[in-house]
């Protein structure tokens, strides 16, 4: 099913090895109008899947019989086998991260990984690069997705007023003050990013053409000395750079040619494994915060199992975080991707063979410096009267909580700083990175 | 010849000017044109009528699209293939996305060619400030009549009547929940925002608005029973009790599911008595001061500068008062005033310079560089204003669009600002512009004596544009047409 791949570490060397010949291609790009954020400063990817993935057949109870009795149609197998195709791959904590692991570790797991990861993300989780956190999620039980998503972006606790209110990364890059670079990878600006800081936004799909320049030179012209002119300038010097960069990222891919031809097959302008590397170089070099969408996981109807809908668009995202990761290069120690969505999907399977709006979710937090192998926060086993209203997960680990307990470590915030970002939330150090 | 300060005031009370705008504006002189605006009587010319005849889902009313979209999905539940269940939920997608389009495209004809331009801002304006999301289950299928039937007719009169109207809406009866709500399984989504938002502004806010959670909770049981049926069928309701049922389409208050105890809101007491009590409590909150200035405040705004005169708000709000309420009057008073004048005559000097929303953007664009043509093809305006930052309908929370400088002046917004500006000059096929221009001169005079207010530096980049079309865009890009 899958094609012969490096591993992750040798394609990491293999880049950095070709990636010196690749210099000259890059010689195009510049310094730019924006401060370069501090090395030490570690970046913050924000990646929100819209639409409420099915958090249970990505980080799949296989340690549940009520999860197979729940799923006659979409479970994701139980593995009999190590790397068995087609089941799920059992996610063992890995030695030394504290927690006990048992001699039959594999046989005995209670999670498994859906298997679209198994060449993406899974070495990560080898690695000790990624963590979940299992019950994840918010309070707010609208179910609904819009509300929900606005809810979580603006980070306040539910019920708190609504009136124009600003995104919690926003807040955050306020509160790091000129530490703080972010951007948001989307079309318009995101209701998380919305605020007080002016913070540019970009779209990476697509064939990121550069803004004709005649024309916007004479723009610039007209509003020269104006109050708009640097926002204007920040824009239009970040869409150039996205092109520059695009061209730069084409280059250093034909010369790799063969070696690449063999183990990835061709992205086209729309794949997310395509934003996600223009996405890290831009984060390699520019921004510290970053922010980027993925929709289409909203999967009522025939989702699938191990294979289907769902899993390629797990494929899709974790082929593209991967190649995030190795396009962070040196960066990647320093680096920190926090997957969610707005919340969960139903326990039981619908009549649709798919499954409906549910409440807690799971969320992926990986990077280089992360401690990873591990579930963080809190769990609980899975049987009928565990759920929550009797067909969701439960939300044990709640966002903002979590988030501050991270950003607290991240940046050495005071807890002044985490509750401007996060008003009226206390930390919860679940020892993610 | 009309005079800046001519354009500039037909920029603010209309969608922006056009040769048809201002050839009326100067027989009636500027006193009588604005008497004639605010005095309109929500009828579309024949030519634009013509238009709207063909957008056949306007021609249905909500309660029958509701009752039949009910039937369907009661259908579709029943259907035993998958793939069936599946194609026809693609099908009712696709009717329901539909309906909302046809709203759009009425709406924005109006925008673009209506004779009661300052009627169509206004519509606009309070289906900002009633905001609701269409993307919300059922209201897809109540927008259209929500806005044509419930919104605009009343968008001069009285306030009260607003707030009565969308509060019998099924639009915002769904979007807010109301419709869930019944004694003992109270929603108090409705009456919160109902509060916050459309009436007395934020507790503690600058409206000068006190209320309380128990304030909330409180309306919030007098609007019990205040909801919708889309069965098609009469509710059961105990003999005793059915006197009290008030329906009209699938509006319904249904006296089974409302709470008869007595409730204090805003130390106010009100007896439980039916569907009485929700004209007394409505009465109530848009008495209350704070909601004349609550509502004076953002007319100001939109009008007259982001940080508006505190002297024409109180004076606006005084107006409010006096006229319980009566729209009409409060504008007339605003656009009266010294300080709505000024603001015209000189506004860098009273930080009166607007930057456009981008709808603003996008109309007064379309009118100045389509003027005397026919938009028939309104959709590309659509996929602007979404790239804008600000689809029709489509805000998901209450508050609607802000508005002011800072909700739109981000770098991406900028640079895509100057992408529409160019997307526009070139869009005449895909707007389906009639060729035939029999008023290109009255055009070109227009546009003359718009760039003739430019600043140099902009007129230098007019003069250099390497073609008409670059140009045009250059115009619609530069500062000055940013701004109103």
């Amino acid at each position: 099913m899958t094609d012969a791949r490096f591993s992750t570490a040798r394609r990491a060397q293999l880049q950095r090895a070709l990636s010196l010949l690749a210099v000259s291609a890059l010689e195009g790009v510049t310094s730019r109008a924006w401060a370069t954020p501090q090395q030490s400063t570690p970046r913050l990817l924000v990646v929100f899947l819209r639409g409420a993935y099915d958090a249970a057949n990505v980080l799949v109870p296989v340690g549940s019989d009520f999860y197979y009795e729940a799923r006659p149609t979409i479970a994701i197998a139980r593995p009999q086998r190590v790397l068995e195709q087609g089941a799920a791959i059992p996610l063992v904590p890995l030695q030394g991260t504290g927690e006990a692991v048992p001699a039959n570790a594999e046989q005995s797991a209670q999670w498994g990984m859906h298997p679209a990861w198994r060449d993406s993300l899974y070495p990560f989780w080898m690695q000790g690069q990624l963590a979940v956190v299992p019950f994840a999620g918010t309070h707010d039980m609208s179910r609904s997705h819009f509300e929900t998503q606005d809810s979580i972006e603006a980070g306040l606790a539910p019920g708190a007023g609504i009136e124009h209110r600003s995104g919690f990364l926003n807040r955050l890059a306020e509160v790091l003050a000129g530490r703080g670079q972010a951007v948001a990878f989307t079309d318009g600006l995101p209701a998380i990013l919305a605020g007080a800081q002016s913070v540019p936004n970009v779209s990476l799909k697509g064939n990121a053409r550069a803004p004709q320049s005649h024309y916007m030179q004479a723009v610039q012209q007209m509003y020269a000395g104006t109050r708009h002119a640097p926002l204007i300038a920040q824009g239009l010097d970040l869409r150039t750079t996205v092109a520059e960069e695009a061209r730069a990222m084409q280059a250093k891919d034909a010369m790799h040619g063969e070696m690449q031809a063999a183990s990835r097959k061709a992205m086209s302008a729309q794949s997310f494994e395509t934003e996600a590397r223009r996405m890290a170089s831009l984060m390699r070099d520019r921004f510290n915060l970053g922010f980027i969408d993925v929709g289409g996981w909203d999967t009522h109807v025939n989702q699938g199992a191990a294979q289907g809908a769902l899993a390629d668009k797990l494929t899709g995202l974790g082929n593209g975080l991967s190649l995030f990761a190795q396009e962070m290069e040196g960066e990647w120690d320093n680096t920190v991707v926090v997957v969610l969505s707005e919340f969960g999907r139903t326990f039981r399977e619908n009549g649709t063979r798919g499954t409906d709006h549910g409440h807690g979710s799971a969320y992926w937090v990986l990077g280089g410096g992360v401690r990873g192998g591990r579930f963080a926060g809190d769990q609980i086993s899975l049987v009928p009267k565990t759920l929550n209203e009797g067909r969701d997960w439960p939300v044990l680990n709640e966002y903002r909580a979590m988030f501050a307990g991270m950003f607290r470590h991240m940046y050495g915030l005071s807890a002044t700083q985490l509750a401007q970002v996060f008003p009226g939330a206390g930390a919860r150090d679940l020892g993610l990175v | 010849m009309p005079t800046p300060e001519d354009l500039r005031w037909l920029g603010r009370v209309t969608w922006g000017v056009d040769s048809a705008t201002l050839a009326q504006y100067q027989v009636l002189g500027r006193d009588a044109y604005l008497e004639e605006q605010l005095t309109s009587a929500a009828k579309d010319a024949p030519e634009l009528a013509a238009q709207l005849v063909t957008l056949p889902l306007l021609g249905r009313s909500a309660a029958e699209l509701l009752i039949a979209a009910r039937a369907e999905q009661q259908r579709i539940n029943a259907l035993t293939d998958e793939d069936d269940k599946r194609r026809a939920r693609g099908e009712e997608r696709r009717a329901a996305n539909e309906a909302v389009l046809q709203a759009a495209q009425r709406q924005l004809l109006r925008n673009l060619y209506s004779q009661e331009p300052l009627r169509e801002q206004m519509t606009w304006f309070w289906m900002n400030h009633f905001n609701v999301f269409s993307n919300k289950g059922g209201v897809r299928w109540a927008l259209a009549e929500f806005e044509d039937h419930d919104i605009r007719p009343r968008a001069l009169g009285k306030f009260s009547d607003l707030v009565m109207a969308t509060l019998t809406s099924p639009a915002m009866l769904i979007y807010l929940d109301n419709a869930q709500s019944r004694a003992g399984k109270i929603n108090e989504n409705y009456a919160r925002e109902l509060m916050e938002l459309h009436t007395l502004g934020v507790s503690e806010g600058t409206s000068g608005s006190h209320y309380s959670q128990e304030d909330v909770q409180e309306l919030a049981r007098v609007l019990t029973g205040v909801g919708l049926n889309a069965t098609g069928e009469a509710p059961r309701i105990a003999p005793k009790l059915r006197a009290l049922l008030v329906s009209h389409g699938v509006f319904e208050f249904n006296p089974a599911r409302h709470d008869f105890g007595e409730k204090t809101v805003l130390g106010h007491r009100i007896a439980g008595r039916g569907f009485e009590e929700v004209r007394e409590v409505i009465d109530l909150l848009c008495r209350q001061p704070a909601t004349a200035r609550h509502i004076s405040k953002k007319l100001a705004r939109y009008f007259v500068a982001d940080e508006p005169p505190p002297s024409l708000v109180d004076a606006m709000t005084r107006t409010f008062l006096a006229t319980d309420g009566d729209l009409k009057s409060v504008l007339r008073v605003m656009f009266h005033s010294t300080e709505f004048n000024e603001a015209v005559r000189l506004p860098e000097q009273h930080a009166a310079l607007k930057l456009k929303m981008p709808m603003q953007f996008v109309i007064s664009s379309l009118r100045m560089q389509y003027d005397g043509e026919r938009i028939t093809s309104v959709r590309p305006i659509l996929g602007w204003l979404n790239q804008l930052g600000q689809p029709m309908y489509g805000r998901v929370t209450p508050d609607g669009y802000a508005d002011g400088e800072a909700a739109w002046s981000s770098p991406g917004q900028w640079v895509k600002r100057f992408e529409v500006a160019q997307a526009m000059v070139h869009a005449s096929q895909v707007l389906g512009v009639s060729t035939a221009s029999t008023s290109s001169a009255r055009r070109d005079a227009l546009t003359r004596a718009t760039v003739a207010t430019f600043s140099a530096p902009t007129k230098v980049a007019l003069a250099q544009a390497t073609n008409t079309q670059e140009r045009h865009a250059l115009m619609l890009a530069s500062p000055e047409w940013m701004m109103r």
